[in-house]
């Protein structure tokens, strides 16, 4: 194939209009400090330039976005979990663990009978598939934004429920995080759920 | 022990070795520290931060990143020295070493200063001091083209032949450009005169030979129109861009040219002999860089009156110089960084042709203009 090739006139074959074009551009780019424009509106607290300056400024994961599993508390602060064992069972990975509290538990809050004696997740064998959540009846686990987890051994990344429930939070933060699961319904999980099964044909 | 010392002092090759370690540990600092302008700047013209984490080990001081040489340098130590099977050890070994020794050897006969006490702020003060920078720096394609053949494998080969190709090209050019540089300043009436008119002066030049860089200098001291870059435009901006060619720096990265070569003719090499590699291609900026300033930019001197532009009487006067001198460095040195985010690489054959239809006439036109010039202002 024969590429034709503009004709430079004598002074474009001088190579300095490209040089002062050079100069030009790359100034103009040296002393611009503006935020770039191609993260949007979302992240506005970037500094300067297109750099994300990664551990003390991080995307902002999607609504709905499935992180790391964590324990939340209920409006007065006190643990949900009943420690039914389900999302034990439901967990592919196994990467929950539950000590059941046997006779010797200890309830802190009304309605429920029993609570864990310990909770552990192993974060390393976390595949953050969110059935943990989809199966627990108090709605006391929620996958949430956390998405870099880090640690120096493999003891630091087995999470104890000390450290589950103060990562977790309170659970409003949780619903906003699922808005659009459809979850979000107040605390009523089951209902929306139960009523999305109603929804579904029928077809016997 | 006093009269020891003094009776040390007296001998020159303690003052000389006193200098040559002076010079390293100049040079190795401003070395790293160009790495990280390198990737600073490159950063902010491609609207990027660039490296800002690294400062005081152990700390959480972070200084702007410039503890980056630290981190750098690590990395490359510790890092597995790894060579292939297939290389040729002797030459494989020897070639980092080879390319990275001339760019400190032609610093040795630049004058970088003017006086500290009676010492003369030159390692070693040949009167054939540009003819033996030429010579030098003609060794440092030794180092390319070794690496290219040792490595026993086909982009590090095509390398080392490019590197060879361009650097004789151009070195053509470079050595024709720096003529009428010379023409000018070898002037023996003239450097008698500034001898009587200037003790400081004469202190500084007597009993040196005309090619002598020292000579150079004296020869642009008086106001910045005597600087050669405005007197000598033609083979200021020929023997510029040869340094660009010489110093394997892009538009003229041909034996490097990762998007074509892999890494050209250090694809083989990894850790501290590739860090080798890289710390030369600095030093040979730098090198580059002073042998502009010498040549172009008036040395030490600054066309300010008479602090800057006689040789120092004071200790003071003198470390003012040789500041002004590594400041000039510093601004090739930026320029040459900030050209190389700018331009795209030539193809092989544009460069051939810039190399040997453009610059070597050019070049020789100059001289013979020069040449016509002299000889009518002279008659």
């Amino acid at each position: 194939m024969k590429v034709d090739r503009t004709e430079l006139t004598w002074w474009e074959r001088l190579y300095l209009p490209t040089l002062l074009n050079g100069f030009k551009v790359t100034l103009r780019h040296f002393f611009s400090w503006k935020r770039s424009e191609v993260y949007g509106d979302k992240q506005k607290n970037y500094s300067a330039k297109t750099t994300m300056q990664y551990p003390e400024e991080k995307w902002d994961v999607p609504t709905g976005y499935r992180g790391a599993p964590y324990l939340v508390k209920d409006v007065d602060d006190k643990t949900k979990c009943v420690s039914c064992q389900l999302c034990e069972f439901v967990c592919p990975p196994r990467a929950i663990r539950i000590t059941p509290p046997g006779d010797s538990g200890v309830v802190d809050r009304e309605g429920a009978e029993k609570m864990p004696k310990e909770f552990e997740i192993d974060m390393l064998r976390c595949i953050y598939c969110g059935y943990c959540q989809e199966v627990c009846p108090e709605e006391a686990i929620y996958l949430l934004k956390d998405n870099a987890i880090t640690g120096e051994s493999r003891e630091e990344l087995v999470y104890d429920m000390k450290k589950l429930l103060a990562l977790g939070g309170a659970d409003k933060r949780a619903y906003d995080h699922h808005v659009q699961d459809g979850v979000s319904d107040g605390i009523k999980k089951w209902e929306t759920k139960t009523r999305e099964a109603r929804e579904q044909p029928k077809f016997h | 022990m006093p009269a020891l010392i003094t009776g040390l002092f007296a001998e020159p090759w303690v003052l000389t070795l006193l200098k040559v370690i002076a010079v390293f540990a100049v040079v190795m600092p401003m070395v790293a520290y160009s790495v990280v302008a390198e990737r600073r700047i490159s950063a902010w013209i491609q609207d990027r931060i660039g490296p800002n984490r690294v400062g005081i080990p152990f700390t959480s001081i972070k200084l702007l990143g410039l503890g980056q040489p630290l981190a750098d340098g690590l990395k490359a130590l510790v890092k597995e020295d790894f060579t292939p099977a297939h290389v040729r050890k002797v030459f494989y070994w020897m070639a980092p070493a080879v390319a990275m020794v001339p760019s400190f050897v032609v610093l040795a006969v630049l004058p970088f200063g003017s006086m500290l006490g009676a010492q003369k702020m030159v390692i070693a003060d040949l009167d054939v001091g540009i003819l033996f920078t030429f010579g030098i720096v003609s060794l440092g394609v030794y180092g390319v083209v070794l690496a290219g053949y040792a490595s026993n494998s086909k982009y590090p080969f095509l390398g080392g032949i490019r590197s060879t190709a361009q650097m004789i090209s151009y070195e053509i050019a470079m050595g024709l450009a720096v003529v009428p540089v010379f023409m000018l300043a070898a002037d023996p009436a003239w450097q008698a005169e500034l001898i009587d008119k200037s003790t400081a002066w004469s202190k500084y030049i007597k009993d040196t030979g005309l090619l002598n860089l020292s000579n150079v200098i004296a020869y642009q001291h008086e106001s910045i129109l005597d600087w050669l870059m405005f007197k000598q435009p033609i083979a200021f901006a020929i023997f510029l861009i040869a340094i660009f060619a010489e110093t394997n720096r892009l538009p003229f990265d041909l034996p490097e040219s990762e998007t074509e070569l892999v890494a050209g003719y250090n694809t083989e090499y990894s850790s501290m002999s590739f860090a080798l590699f890289f710390m030369g291609e600095y030093a040979a900026m730098i090198a580059g860089s002073a042998l502009i300033v010498v040549l172009f930019c008036g040395g030490w001197t600054l066309p300010f009156g008479e602090f800057f532009n006689t040789p120092a009487q004071s200790l003071g006067q003198g470390l003012v110089h040789i500041g002004v001198f590594i400041a000039k460095i510093a601004m090739f040195l930026v320029l040459m960084i900030w050209i190389r985010w700018m331009l795209p690489r030539f193809r092989y054959d544009q460069l051939m042709n810039i190399g040997w239809k453009r610059f070597l006439p050019l070049s020789l036109a100059n001289i013979i203009f020069t040449a016509i010039v002299l000889w009518v202002l002279h008659s």
